[in-house]
């Protein structure tokens, strides 16, 4: 027997065929039918956020936990464009997701009718693709098509635009969902190219100097096991970008710590002096390369990337390789275990290489234990709170953060075990991302902690969702590194501008978070002191308030720098390492 | 370095802006370009003149390539190519020998009137963007009235061809 089913219940059916069971979105008028189909229905469950935005990031940070595509669903016109900041943080981070906005119907189209917006024309540069629904009977294969492309090659976020008359609840279409899709026009690579492949073995077994760089393609490619199986034949050092931690265990010695414009010491210095650089889903973007003509002059470099705009793009590739991370790497594998039959890994020139990288780590290496470390002003430093935080956690909890100085500390100090465990936006840098990220993360783990590093800046950015999650009963760890200013803006003023800090602090003017959070039900503390943070960390994350949400509050130096930072429009091995010596 | 590419597209609503989206955003230059759809109406083929070293022509390939409705992209300029473009122009004519001057003129180029006033003649001429130009040389700046060209269309010489 057919069914036959309107254009709302036809979107919502689609979604259950494809899996979903959870979105995020925020109604209006354009919605209104498919609000009402799925209030026929129990299997997708729909979370009303408090703004568009969140919605987005919500369903991002459930796509980067679990690797699944987020879907969220917002109205026309200020709907869609609220969504629009987390299209581009999604798409700037390759975040598979699929995002269902209502349109005016077909026939105001272009009229300026109310709330009508061109989302297909406004979204059109941050989007893996787009579809406008033109009739009811072809939402089943756009919507098959739509999760199709979001989660195969490069994955991005995708819009389906839908008018208000394809979801008309009086109009029945016969429902039937494809089973499988194909596009002439869209072919992702599967693979690598197996020569390509064997020609990067022989180079890494030839190799004095290498480095393995391994950035997000490998947390959203699921190939952490992979890069740490070829990490583990070679013994060659390993680094990450900020998207790629936890690729690789952040505590173990053949990690040498994040890459880049605060990256550490040994790190940056490794690439600088390599001569083989490995690079595994990372795009060479700026903020890791620092001027690109001074990057690595000495290295050969292997770039294995799922897209092919994305090899060559910055920094010429001597042996590119398109393909997923995943079987790449585990061709890569087998294709050094064949080789070094032949030709042995070089030891001596590695073991030396270690002890270069080993004086490095010895000179200015970062300082995972800070406990007795004391500021000028005597106030809790930021770096305290994080490594506070990574015990207490034992490393193993969900992290996401903002962006400023607080996410460069959360990357540095907090060292992840395992992709997927450590959540930002890296791309875009999209200030107010934190916590409804931490939101979706937490709604894909009911059971998992969830901590949420945020700066107060960034945090008064999307925190109505603090109203969601009372709703939801969603028990995130908010974690507010509090210093009283747009911090890394501070930063960059105090480095550049001598210190003229034009708009940056608001000291006089920020809101008893205490009451804040509380007039929300959930918890809240304020640390000023070491004492103070560790009695407060170790309540938040007792057993006691497992199922809550707690806000620490933890008032930091204002003062304090993120280092190391490297210098602008040098090389990789240019940094300043503490204040005053810029 | 001038680049002719020519590029296969799903003919759907939106792929065309997508193109052309594509080079406002990753800022790249479009001399000109002229799509319709093919043989196969399901297929649009767009021509694009640009400008650009080869690395540049790769990462514009490349993120042609990447669009979902972009089926094929070849540069035409890379072998042995027929490029043709069509102009229409409107030509001020003065006196009976001024006239018999153009039209001599469009003779040697193989151009057709196609229509015709006390005043004014107007030509079609087609050929190779160069030929255009010392078309309108030959007519003289001050008695051109109006110009309108398609911008370049392109296929290879031989049997190759650009196919699914
Ligand atoms: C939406 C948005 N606006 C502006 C910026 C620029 N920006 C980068 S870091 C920063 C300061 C962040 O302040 P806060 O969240 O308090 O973090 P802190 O650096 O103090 O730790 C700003 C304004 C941004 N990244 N995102
Ligand atoms: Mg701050």
């Amino acid at each position: 027997m057919t069914e036959m089913l309107s254009g709302g219940e036809i979107l919502i059916r689609a979604l259950q065929d494809e899996g979903v069971d959870r979105i995020f979105g925020y109604p209006g008028g354009a919605a209104l039918h498919i609000y009402d189909a799925l209030f026929k229905q129990q299997r997708v469950d729909h979370i009303l956020v408090r703004h568009e935005q969140a919605a987005t990031h919500m369903a991002d940070g459930y796509a980067r936990a679990t690797g699944n595509p987020g879907v969220v669903l917002v109205t026309s016109g200020p709907g869609a464009t609220n969504a629009i900041t987390g299209i581009a943080t999604a798409y700037m981070d390759s975040i598979p997701m699929i995002v269902i906005s209502a349109q005016v119907p077909h026939d105001v189209i272009g009229t300026d009718a109310f709330q009508e917006t061109d989302m297909i024309g406004i979204s059109r540069p941050i989007v893996k693709h787009s579809f406008i629904v033109r009739s009811a009977s072809e939402i089943p294969w756009l919507v098959k098509q739509a999760f199709y492309i979001a989660t195969t090659g490069r994955p991005g976020p995708i819009v389906i635009d839908v008018p208000k008359d394809t979801t008309d609840p009086n109009e029945l279409f016969e429902y039937s969902y494809p089973e499988s899709v194909s596009l002439r026009s869209y072919k992702p690579a599967l693979k690598g190219h197996s020569g390509q492949i064997r020609k990067a073995a022989v180079a890494m077994l030839k190799a004095k100097r290498p480095v393995i760089y391994a950035g997000g393609g490998v947390v959203q490619g699921s190939a952490d096991d992979e890069l740490v199986k070829v990490a583990r034949l070679t013994g060659f050092p390993i680094t990450n970008t900020l998207m790629g931690l936890g690729s690789f265990p952040g505590d173990d010695p053949q990690f040498l710590g994040m890459l880049g414009m605060h990256g550490t010491y040994e790190s940056n210095n490794a690439m600088h002096h390599s001569d083989l650089i490995i690079a595994v889903g990372a795009r060479f973007d700026d903020r890791v390369t620092n001027n690109p003509a001074k990057f690595c002059p000495g290295a050969t470099i292997i770039h294995i990337d799922i897209d092919p705009a994305t090899i060559s793009k910055v920094i010429p590739a001597d042996i590119p390789i398109v393909g997923p991370a995943k079987p790449v790497l585990a061709d890569l594998h087998a294709s050094l275990e064949a080789e070094m039959t032949k030709h042995p890994i070089d030891q001596a020139s590695l073991d030396e290489w270690w002890r270069r990288i080993a004086l490095w780590r010895q000179e200015h290496g970062l300082d995972h234990d800070q406990r007795d470390r004391t500021s000028e002003s005597g106030q809790l430093l930021p770096q305290q709170v994080i490594q506070a935080v990574y015990r207490e956690t034992q490393g193993e909890a969900f992290v996401t953060s903002d962006v400023g100085q607080h996410q460069m500390f959360a990357a540095q100090y907090y060292r992840f075990r395992k992709g997927r465990q450590w959540i930002n936006s890296g791309g875009l840098g999209t200030m107010g991302f934190g916590l409804p990220a931490a939101m979706g993360v937490q709604f894909a783990m009911p059971d998992a902690t969830v901590v949420c590093i945020t700066g107060e800046g960034s945090f008064m950015m999307n925190m109505q969702e603090l109203s969601t999650c009372m709703q939801y009963a969603l028990p995130i760890k908010i974690i507010n590194l509090n210093n009283q200013a747009l911090g890394m803006v501070k930063q960059w003023q105090d480095m550049q501008y001598s210190g003229r800090y034009s708009h940056s602090t608001y000291s006089d003017a920020l809101p008893d978070f205490e009451q804040l959070i509380r007039s929300f039900g959930h918890h809240s503390f304020t640390a000023n002191t070491i004492e103070e943070l560790d009695s407060v960390v170790e309540e938040a994350f007792s057993p006691k308030l497992k199922d809550k949400l707690v806000f620490i509050n933890a008032n930091v130096d204002p003062d304090e720098h993120v280092y190391p930072m490297f210098v602008r429009g040098g090389s990789l091995e240019d940094m300043v390492l503490t204040k005053g010596l810029a | 370095m001038r680049r002719l590419l020519a590029v296969l597209l799903e003919n759907e609503a939106g792929a065309l802006s997508r193109v052309i989206g594509l080079f406002a955003q990753r800022n790249y230059n479009i001399e000109s370009l002229t799509v319709a759809p093919t043989e196969d109406p399901t297929l649009s083929r767009l021509t694009l003149l640009t400008e650009g070293d080869d690395e540049k022509i790769e990462q514009v390939t490349k993120h042609l390539n990447r669009l979902i409705e972009v089926v094929k992209v070849n540069d035409l300029t890379d072998g042995a190519h027929i490029e043709r473009e069509l102009m229409l122009i409107k030509i001020r004519t003065e006196d009976k020998e001024h006239r018999e001057e153009i039209y001599r003129t469009c003779r040697i180029f193989r151009g057709d009137v196609v229509d015709v006033t006390p005043d004014s003649y107007t030509v079609q001429l087609t050929g190779p963007t160069k030929k255009l130009f010392a078309f309108m040389r030959s007519i003289g700046e001050t008695s051109i009235l109006e110009v309108v060209r398609t911008g370049v269309s392109g296929i290879a010489r031989g049997d190759k061809i650009l196919e699914l």
